[in-house]
């Protein structure tokens, strides 16, 4: 399990990072929507010299059903190389894969042949409830010192959602992160900012706020999450609550820019109560004081409301639904999903206060249902999970959300697909004509990449 | 305290010490990149050098402490067979180490962190056979037994106990210094992903050969 040399994935700074060589395989999850037969994680082929390019070259049956798996991540990436307490001589092997709405954890082992995963370990829910009082387990992250995974909330169903940790070479779950919470409940995303000693979290719902699917009372409530959390990452305490207005609802996808000595980073919120538009949020560290403000704005569409599903037709109007949002390694490009209006943006962020909207590409959506070069008939869903390469010439995306809210914005079903733009360095981006992936029945959610990709590795060490 | 070979033992096991990146050079090099000034490498490298110093003394102390109330072959057997033990369990549990995390560190987080990963790692252990040589009971141990010594004779055991505390740790920050200066002046952050050798092992045998050592070492 040691090496001799540090894991050859392993880099210091997110610049170095960027010279990486090109991944050659990406694991995907694929989903039954009917719950009726167990989950898979598929690997698939990025390789374009190789006769299976684009193609579906290995998958992992899981032996449950019902896990519905969501995201996932890796065992240990750089930031095993934190000066901290350094272990730079273990491998990336393993993916820590959650089932969102089962509650069981998968390990799964990438090697001897990274084609060919093996199930190495189950944490099953009564242990995760038993030794963390969590449930709905959702992010993985690859930290200093552990791996740390977050949960949307308790095991019956209510909050408080948080963050535990794991044991990086065991996988025994070592118990809840928090020491104190404040007045933290929701949760959904968390990444930090390791320079500077900061975890951030982000609200979405409560599994019984989520799991029936979208309940319009409590979004016209404003019940959904609203608000940032920041905290010690060091005393594990809650430092302060960023409120982005009860109209803002749910705040999910947390991207901090990777270089550690910036202390600023993007959040999106998939729609506001006034006008449907969806949003992105910038947090930033201003003469010691954590503050947050919205800097990009994406309007509703109009449509005809007889093309709508029955949950929008009272708006006419398509949200853009900005479900997932990623940050390039250099922090110079963000990418934003818009899945309700099926579109990708990607905004040069240069200067992260004043986003530039440099590129956009149209796949899906609930009414435009943009087609791809590839595929036979009309997309259905959109742009939802977006993954980028290390060193931000590739954008991988996938189409499916959650299920039971997949079947609300998308009423005739979704059918799972991976597409892939090029993203010129300058700026602007392309479909890749030739990459189309059809899942079938199956739906795709998060990608992780061979040996890292943009939103896999945090980094102790500053670029230069 | 006229013993050559000794002075180079502590000398040479502090700069083996000052080579490994958990013992601190690396931790100063990143504060230094973060804060982008090279006066923040040389601010860390003191507070690692003294907890570092902190951890290593603990051992000696112990040693001499013990050697004025133990018998001289015992004190012997007991300081090999933990060097040993401790070998053994860092050989078959590599990755233990103490958790931290945390960059935001001020003189006495860098003191703490130090003085944990130096004990965390044995550092001070290392140093067991030496210490024998300038405890009373180890290094005495032809001139009689321990309960029969002068009182001047713990003075000067405890006189050579800081000195080589004292010349431990100084080779330990040269060399940490020189390596913590040249990564962040002239070499760049990647060579870590060259250089950065597993020593683990290397250090597991260290540790039990410094008890093999302290065995036959009279």
């Amino acid at each position: 399990m040691t090496t001799f040399r540090p894991d050859p994935t392993f880099y210091p700074s997110p610049s170095l990072a960027q010279s990486a060589p090109r991944e050659t395989l990406a694991y995907v999850v694929v989903i039954d929507p009917t719950y009726r037969t167990p989950d898979a994680l598929a690997v698939l082929d990025l390789d374009p010299a190789s006769p299976t390019y684009a193609r579906e070259v290995g998958r992992l049956e899981l032996p449950h059903t019902g896990d519905e798996l969501h995201h996932f991540g890796w065992n240990a990436c750089s930031a095993a190389l934190c000066p901290t307490m350094p272990h730079p001589h273990v491998e990336r092997r393993y993916l820590l894969v959650p089932g969102l709405r089962s509650s069981r954890i998968y390990v799964v082992d990438t090697r001897p042949d990274p084609r060919r995963p093996t199930l190495h370990k189950t944490i099953e829910p009564e242990e995760l409830h038993a030794r963390s009082g969590y449930s709905r387990p959702h992010t993985v992250h690859c930290g200093p010192d552990a791996v740390y995974m977050n949960a949307l909330g308790s095991p019956s169903g209510e909050g408080p959602g948080g963050v535990f940790v794991l044991d990086h070479t065991t996988f025994e779950i070592k118990g809840p992160w928090e020491k104190d919470r404040g007045p933290q409940y929701l949760a959904y995303d968390f990444w930090w900012h390791l320079g500077h000693d900061t975890m951030l979290t982000s609200e979405w719902g409560t599994p019984n706020m989520v799991e029936d699917g979208l309940n319009p009372e409590i979004l016209l409530a404003g019940g959904y999450g609203h608000r940032l959390h920041v905290w010690n990452l060091r005393t594990r305490e809650h430092v302060k609550a960023l409120d982005l207005g009860p109209e803002q609802q749910m705040v999910l996808e947390l991207r901090p820019a990777h270089d550690p000595r910036q202390t600023y980073g993007f959040v999106g919120v998939v729609t506001s109560l006034k006008d449907l538009s969806a949003s992105v949020w910038l947090w930033h560290l201003d003469r010691g004081e954590w503050k947050v403000r919205k800097v990009i704005e994406v309007p509703a569409e109009p449509a005809d409301p007889s093309l709508l599903p029955p949950l929008l037709q009272g708006f006419g109007a398509v949200p853009p639904l900005i479900t997932d949002i990623n940050l390039s390694l250099d922090d110079r490009f963000l990418y934003v999903s818009c899945w309700g209006t099926g579109e990708l943006r990607q905004y040069d962020v240069s200067d992260p206060f004043e986003p530039k909207l440099v590129g956009s590409v149209h796949l899906g959506g609930i009414v435009r249902r943009a087609g791809h070069p590839r595929a036979p008939e009309p997309l259905t869903g959109g742009p939802q999970m977006v993954e980028l390469s290390r060193d931000g010439r590739r954008v991988y995306v996938t189409n499916s959300l959650y299920v039971s809210w997949d079947e609300q914005f998308y009423p005739a079903g979704i059918r799972g697909w991976a597409a892939k733009l090029d993203a010129d360095p300058a700026g602007g981006m392309t479909l890749d004509p030739d990459f189309y992936v059809d899942f079938g029945e199956r739906r795709a959610h998060q990608m992780r990449l061979q040996g890292g990709d943009a939103s896999s590795d945090s980094f102790c060490y500053p670029n230069p | 305290m006229n013993d050559p070979l000794a002075w180079s033992a502590l000398a040479l096991l502090g700069a083996l010490h000052g080579l490994n990146p958990a013992m601190g050079w690396l931790f100063a090099v990143a504060l230094g990149l973060q804060e982008r000034r090279r006066a923040a490498v040389g601010r860390a490298l003191w507070p690692i050098a003294l907890g570092h110093a902190l951890s290593v003394a603990l051992v000696v102390a112990l040693v001499i402490l013990a050697g004025a109330v133990l018998d001289g072959g015992v004190l012997r057997l007991v300081g090999a067979g933990a060097l040993l033990a401790f070998g053994a369990y860092k050989l078959l549990r590599p990755n233990t180490h103490p958790r931290w995390v945390g960059m935001r560190v001020g003189f006495r987080d860098l003191t703490l962190w130090s003085f944990l990963m130096s004990t965390a790692h044995g550092a001070g252990l290392m140093l067991v056979p030496v210490a024998l040589r300038f405890s009373a009971g180890g290094g005495a141990a032809h001139a009689g037994h321990g309960e029969h010594l002068p009182a001047g004779m713990a003075a000067s055991s405890t006189l050579a106990g800081l000195a080589a505390v004292g010349v431990h740790t100084l080779s330990m920050f040269a060399v940490m210094a020189a390596v913590a200066l040249a990564v962040y002046q002239f070499v760049g952050l990647t060579v870590l992903r060259r250089a950065w050798v597993n020593l683990d092992q290397v250090w597991a045998v260290a540790l039990m050969a410094a008890g093999a050592v302290a065995l036959v070492w009279r």
